[in-house]
This record gives C-alpha cells, structure tokens and sequence, in this order.
C-alpha cells in the first residue's frame, strides 16, 4: 500500500457495482482512500460482493446507507455520512471528490493530485444563482426553495404538477433560512477538508438540513448553497465531464466515446456505460504517456453534444421519414434546399432550359408535374434518390415526391417548369415554402395553343380551362401566407422588358456571380399572337392573364421600361 | 368523442386479438424449449419462419452479435432442414406448426402469444428470417446500450423501417451461400423514394416507396409494399401487433415519430427478400397464396420477381454502413451521441 495522498474520493453506487468495484480499486490503489456509499435499495447480495471484492484494500470504506431516490434527501444524507467517515478516518486527506458508481478517471490519478496541490484552498463546485441557470428539469429554479415537493416527479407527475400549481395559486412560500441565499450545480464536486468540515460540522447543520430536506433535488443545491457561507475560494466549475441531454438526462458514453473524452481533457466523466470494455481497459491504467495534461476543456467537445440536442429538437430541415413527420407549420423549413419554379418561361423562350441550366450552373428540370411523365433533367428515368419518372407513383404522394427530390440533391439547386398543364396538388405547399422561388408569366400557356394544329373550338375550351386553373394558382401565390419569393409578371409585360427579370432571377439563384446577363435566351417569334388572342375573344372567351395585346399591333421588345416585376412578400 | 370511441375500439381490437392468439396457441407444438435459460435482462428475437435453411445462419449470427440472448422462432412446416438447424442452436426455442400461415393471420397469433407468454417486461425483437436490424451505432454498441437508454428516455419502442437491398443485375445471377453476409451481394438501396402518411385510427406511419414500388408498382402505387414497422417493444402481456409488425396495440406505440420538427431515433431492417432464391420462391409464394389478403392482386408482383429482374438503376447508393443511412436520412440517432 502506498501512503495515504491529500484526495480522496467518496462514491455513491446504486448499479453496476462491479465497475463501481474497479474504479474504487483504482483510485486506492494509488494511495486515494475511497469511501463508498451503496444504495440501500441494493439487494444485500450485490452489496456483500462489492464489499468482498474490495476487502484486500485498508484504505477503502463503506458507510451507512441510505434509499437514494432520484431528488430526494437521501442523496444528500448518503453524501454527508459517507464525507464525514473520509474526514474522520483520513486526517491526511485534503480534498475530497465526490463521484459516483458510473464515473471513470479520464486522467492519472497523480495529475489530478498534482492540479489539486496547485490549489490547495480551492473549492470546485458549480454553484450558480438561481436566476443563471438555464438547465433545471421541470422548468423550476427558485420553487424548488420556496414549495413543497411531497409527490414524486417521476412516477407521480400528475399530482407533483397540480399541487405545484395550487401552492402557485395560494401563494404558499417556504420561509428560507436566514443568510441563505439558494445556489444550484452540479451534483459532483471536489471541496476541501476545512469548507466540507465546515458545512458537516457548522452549529447550523440541523436547521440547514431540515429545511433542504423539503426542496425539490437538493443533492444539486445543498453543497451548492451552503458552499457560499463557509468558503471564500469558490471555483464555480465541475472537474467531472456531464452531460445532460435535452431532457436533462446525462449522456452516456461508450467505447467509441474513446477519443472524445480524451480530448476533453477532463478528471473524471460520468456516465459510464458498464459495458463499456474498451474504456475501462483503457482508462483505468496508468499510462500516461498518451495523455495530453492541460487544463481540463469540457468546452472542446460541447459543439457535439450541442449537435445531438439540436437533431433530437430542431431535426434536420426538409426531411420527412419515418422517425420525423411533422405537423403543419412545424416543419422548420418545408423542403432541404433552395429551388425554382417557373411558370411560362420555356413557352416564352426557345431553349430556354438549356439556357438557365448554363447560366446558373443549377440543375434544370422540365415539367416535373407533367400529367404523363415526370420530366427530369436529361429526360432521365430515374433521378436522384431512385425517384422514379412514373406519374402515378408521383401523384400518389406528390409531396412526398417534391420533398424528397430536393433532400436527395442538397447541395446542387434545382429548377423546373411549371404550368396549368401540370399537376395542381403541390400549390399551396410550394407557395407556403420559403425555399421557392416562383417565377411567372401569367398566360404564357396560350402560346403552344396557339402554334398548335387544333381545332378552334378545342382550342377555345383549353384555353378556357388553363386560364381558370391559372388564375387558381395566381390568388394562391398572392396569399398574404405566401413565404416563397413570388415574382409575377403578364406575358405582355414580360416580352417588352424581359432581360431585368431575368437578371433578378438569375442573381437571386447564383448570388456569388454577379455579372450582367451577356447572353440572352432566344425569344420566340410573337407575329400573329396578338391575333389569336382577338379571335379567342370573337368566339366569347376572354383571355385576360396575358395583359395588353391589342391585335393587330404585335409586341416589339421596347425601350420603356414600364412593366417592372413585382414582389408578392 | 369521436377519439375516445375509436380508443374503446381498438381496446376491443386488441383484446380480440390477443384472445385469437391464446386460441391458436394449440397450433404450437414446443420441439426444443429452452425458455427457462431466460433471464430477467435478456432481450429476446421472435420469428415464424419457413424454409430458411438459407438465411438463418447469418440471420441468428447477426442478431446474436447484436446482443439477442434468446430466439424464439416458429417453424411452419418447413422441409429444407430449418428445423433441424434451428433445433441444435444452443439458444433458440423452437415450436412446430403445420397450420395455415395466413389462416394465423400471417403468423402473427403464434408470434402474439409468444411473446405474451415469454415476452413480459423483455425488451423483444420481432423479425422475419430476411430482416436484419440496424441503429444508429450498431458497430460500436449492442442492443443493450440501445434499449438502455432507450428507457432512459422513457421511449418503450423502436421503429425501424424495411430497407429493401438488391444486386446489381439479374437477381438470380448473384451467388450466395448459407452464412455469408447477404448484404455484401444485396449491397445497393434506393436513397429517397419513400412516402410516408399516417393513418388513423392507431396513428401508425405508413411507409411505402423503394425499389419495389419502383419497379413493380409503378402503376398502382396504392398496393406497393408496406415498410414501417416497431421490431423493438419493450413488451407487455397486454400489448399485441395488428398487422406484421407494421402496427401494434395500445396506439401510443406506433407514434415512435415526432411531429414537432425534431427527430426520434430510429433504425432500419435492411431487408435480404432479393437474395437469388426469391426467383424461385416467387412462383411457389404465388402458388400458395398464403402471404396478402388478397393474393390474386399480387400474381403479377410474382411474376416480375419470377422473371428475375434488375433492380439496379443509376441512381442507386451502396451500401457502407449506418453512418451512410443516417446521413441518407432512412434512419435518424435521434439525439443519441
């Protein structure tokens, strides 16, 4: 045995005693005595076996138990009796570290002795005002000190909340004690002999006592408060690594935690899984040599943790799968990606598809929505993701199907063309996604009418029906619920001035070049159009979506610049 | 009111149900019992197969390594030796059935009993011999660190959607022997072309897509394969699955999903169906019509899988383990580090 060292460690084990068992041997061992305080919920049987696994060590006792129920007292009696057999049987001892039956050293035992001697009068204990923290289970800072707590939270939480509520709505306060001003922290601290010994052993310890027996987790408040009357020298930090999850649940760590906890730089980290091989046999050695020995830097790794709180609460935006489905306006962004949708403009233009897709460097779909085929880029039959180009595997979940195109190509922007013709079933949803940007040239649709080889009487009632399912789709993008980027322009407005939207539309897709447009897309040739729209209105209908075409006087790419686009939002 | 009516129905439902899997526990005839090796911890795999002698190998290996202590499997009728490997297994129990497969509502009344019977306060993996689990993490951590902290979180199931996995190339041109992984030949999936709803009354998801709808239900999408599934339940003698284990008894056990933008962890069964012998097994199955409701709607479904075809297509992804479906999107750690 080596001789007795200035740390030493007291234990609370309620589970996995025989890891429990290790790390005590470990730390005693190397000259740490060890004061282990089993639950007394633990079946004698457990108790015994740890007791005689640990028997060979002089410098390793068991003190009196107690049932250790997640927030209450009995942690905190169980914490006092099992520091005040540490004091009394260690005189040699300087600073005593509270751990539990899950934490692990991260770092010799010597470092920590070495650290410690540094700073002999420290006391390490989070200990925080109730107004700073941000972290507290059940939303309850300083209630915790001023009501009653009589019903469990966990297995009674109907009558813990209502009766909280009603002491709410009475008004009901305890009276706190003099001088004590409520501090919360972390559970796990590392005091020295004169503070513990002054809070173990102050002529107010009964009253302090009786009054923390009633506040809600005092073994996060007891130590923690009391440290402010009895000690100058308090470092308000844990040499323990816990992490609490988004439901104040500590994190636990695995092997392949391995190189994280390293990095921290930490003493101690809890919690441990039991069967966690690889850590134990790794840490539980005394090779220092692959150890770094700075300062310890729970800080280095919280980006993690801050990670795994954020996919559990936030999820990752535009994605819809079988763990994450959420309600309307709860989605936190309806699709991955930014994409654009454009109504009239491959009408408009010749080639225009081919165009955009050079200027923007963005992928470049036709008619994805198209009532017999989903026109992807390339005229591919399956595209990214394996989404398939049948139309009826699209109309079934046509959400599903825009959704998941623009999750499976995050990272490259997507286009497509858009249409009366088309599938009307996504609207509302393209028209609510920010991420959109809809661009329209109301009444383009008319153009292909017009080239095509009909019948006149067809023709009318086409243009009939594409006017009304166009006009549908205009008052849904002019919602004042409209969050996509809407830009509506008339065909005739648009073919007088056509290049400053596009300009607009083009920077908006590629920011990062921002060049004016060199190379226009081909306009088709609008001779006669103006006529097929006053023989429309000859037969009774009246296409209005186009603007002013009056006939006769064909539209020539003007110099005014009336006509701007306008932003709906 | 309208909620609270469909909430005393489906108690009736599952009552029935379990009623129905009490009535049918004669059809079980126990051949190797070994259900008195259970312990209380143990995590248990249930299973009705039939002519597996292929994929149990592997399949047991696999789960084993997972951290499954116990296998409980149903043998209906089969004459390829399932039986007799399964029998020499040290830690399977092994039951014999000739009755009708779809008579016992696709095997589940045998699998409902089981699992009433030895299942209690057992976390229990419901398979079938072609479904292999995966999780977040699977390398690195066994099914107890999963179901661990999964009471941790108070979370008393796990969802794992059926990710179907196929060759590239003619399925029955693909070379697979009894113990071999079958996902180094089924080693491509189809990355994002899956839809989901939820349906009422019990709230389940309902996942279809894949390479199957692709290819096989293109025209009728509304008949494509069902992929949601809760393999993993903390078991209850009360609780019982309605259909496969796509859905289960009380409802709160199928909303394993958040609805509040946030992720719930969950896993996938990659599914090893398309392994060479569903070429020749498609035109027994149809034969049988023991496997939908409605077998006639599906003889074309058969007669594509008969005619050994290509699933591949360009847009494919291989398949390199969990941290590729995860990024995918297909399954999620849910905030588990």
């Amino acid at each position: 045995m080596t001789q007795s060292t200035t740390l030493g460690f007291v234990m609370l084990c309620h589970t996995a005693l025989h890891r429990a068992a290790e790390v005590a041997r470990h730390w005693a061992e190397r000259g740490c005595p060890v004061v282990i305080h089993v639950d007394a919920r633990v079946k004698a049987w457990s108790y015994d076996t740890m007791k005689a696994e640990l028997a060979d060590l002089g410098n390793v006792r068991f003190s009196e138990r107690f049932a250790c129920e997640w927030g209450t007292w009995g942690i905190v009696a169980a914490t006092q009796a099992a520091s005040e057999v540490m004091l009394a049987d260690f005189p040699a001892v300087r600073h005593v570290y509270l751990a539990s039956g899950s934490c692990m050293p991260l770092r010799p035992v010597r470092d920590l002795i070495t650290y410690l001697d540094a700073r002999p009068r420290t006391d390490f204990i989070e200990s925080v005002t109730t107004e700073e923290v941000g972290w507290t289970i059940g939303g309850l800072n300083m209630e915790r000190f001023t009501l009653r707590f009589p019903f469990s939270w966990r297995t009674q939480r109907w009558l813990f909340d209502t009766y909280v509520n009603l002491q709410r709505r009475v008004g009901f306060r305890r009276k706190i004690p003099k001088d004590v001003v409520p501090h919360l922290g972390s559970q796990w601290w590392c005091l020295t002999r004169q503070t513990l010994s002054a809070i173990l052993q102050g002529p107010d310890r009964k009253l302090y006592d009786d009054y923390f027996r009633r506040v809600w987790i005092p073994d996060e408040s007891y130590f923690q408060t009391l440290v402010r009357l009895v000690s100058s020298n308090v470092e308000s930090r844990s040499l323990t690594l816990s992490k609490f999850d988004f439901q104040g649940k500590p994190h636990i760590f695995y092997d392949d935690h391995l190189q994280l906890l390293r990095r921290s730089d930490c003493f101690v980290a809890r919690k441990i899984w039991p069967h966690a091989n690889k850590l134990y046999r790794t840490f539980l050695t005394d090779d220092a040599a692959q150890q770094a020995g700075g300062e310890p830097n729970p800080g280095k790794i919280d980006r993690l943790f801050a990670k795994a709180v954020e996919r559990r609460v936030k999820g990752r935006p535009g994605l819809y799968m079988q763990s994450r489905f959420p309600n309307v306006d709860f989605e936190n962004g309806l699709t991955a990606a930014p994409y654009s949708v454009f109504h009239g403009f491959s009408e408009v233009f010749e080639n225009f598809e081919m165009w955009l897709s050079k200027t923007t460097g963005s992928r470049v779909h036709g008619h994805l929505f198209a009532p017999d085929r989903v026109e992807f880029a390339g005229g591919e039959a399956v595209y990214n993701g394996a989404l398939s180009d049948s139309p009826k595997l699209r109309d079934y979940n046509p959400r599903s199907f825009l959704t998941n195109l623009i999750w499976a190509t995050r990272g490259e922007r997507q286009c497509f063309q858009f249409g009366p013709t088309d599938s009307q079933a996504l609207n509302e949803f393209m028209a609510k996604d920010s991420n959109a940007q809809i661009s329209v040239i109301s009444g383009a649709w008319a153009l292909p009418l017009w080239r095509s080889n009909r019948n006149f009487g067809e023709i009318r009632r086409e243009a009939a029906r594409l006017q009304k399912v166009e006009s549908e789709t205009l008052s849904v993008l002019r919602q004042v619920s409209t969050k996509a980027r809407v830009r509506i322009w008339t065909l005739a407005e648009f073919v007088e001035s056509p290049m400053e939207p596009l300009q607009t539309i083009v920077d908006e897709i590629s920011p990062r070049s921002l060049r004016r447009l060199t190379e226009a897309p081909k306009m088709t040739d609008l001779t006669g159009f103006g006529q097929f729209l006053q023989n429309l209105r000859n037969q009774g209908m009246q296409p209005v979506l186009m603007g002013d075409f009056p006939a006769g006087d064909d539209p020539r790419p003007a110099s005014a610049s009336r006509g701007r686009p306008y932003l709906v939002k | 009111m309208g909620r609270l009516l469909d909430a005393y129905r489906l108690r009736w439902k599952r009552r029935r149900l379990l009623g129905r899997a009490i009535a049918r526990r004669r059809e079980l005839v126990a051949v190797v019992d070994r259900t008195k090796d259970i312990l209380p911890d143990d995590i248990l795999c249930f299973a009705v197969v039939r002519n597996e002698a292929v994929r149990l190998p592997w399949f047991l290996e696999h789960h084993r390594k997972l951290g499954v202590a116990r296998f409980l499997v149903v043998d209906n009728d089969s004459d390829d030796g399932t039986a007799e490997f399964l029998a020499a297994q040290p830690d399977v129990s092994l039951w014999h059935t000739r009755a009708g497969y779809k008579a016992s509502r696709f095997g589940l009344d045998w699998t409902n009993w089981l699992l009433a019977r030895y299942g209690h306060g057992h976390w229990c993996l419901t398979l079938d011999a072609d479904e292999a689990l995966v999780y977040p993490y699977c390398d690195t951590r066994d099914l107890r660190a999963l179901t661990a902290w999964l009471d941790g979180q108070g979370r008393g199931m796990f969802g794992a959607m059926m990710l179907d996995m196929y060759p590239k190339g003619p399925l029955g041109a693909q070379d697979y022997r009894a113990g071999e992984d079958p996902f180094r030949v089924l080693e491509w999936f189809d990355a994002a072309n899956y839809g989901m709803r939820v349906q009422q009354p019990m709230g389940n998801p309902w996942l279809q897509g894949g390479p199957r709808a692709r290819v096989f239900f293109a025209d009728a999408p509304e008949r494509a394969p069902t992929l949601n599934k809760v393999p993993l339940v903390r078991w209850n003698r009360r609780y019982a699955y309605v259909n496969s284990t796509h859905s289960i008894l009380p409802p709160r056990l199928n909303r394993f999903y958040e609805t509040d933008g946030g992720e719930a962890p969950s896993g996938l069964l990659l599914h090893s169906k398309f392994l060479n012998v569903a070429v020749a097994r498609a035109g027994e199955e149809k034969m049988r019509g023991e496997h939908f409701s409605n077998p006639a709607l599906y003889d074309r479904y058969y007669e594509a899988v008969a005619a050994d075809p290509d699933l591949w297509c360009s847009a494919s992804r291989r398949f390199t383990g969990w941290r590729g479906l995860e990024a995918a999107g297909l399954m999620s750690r849910g905030g588990w580090l």
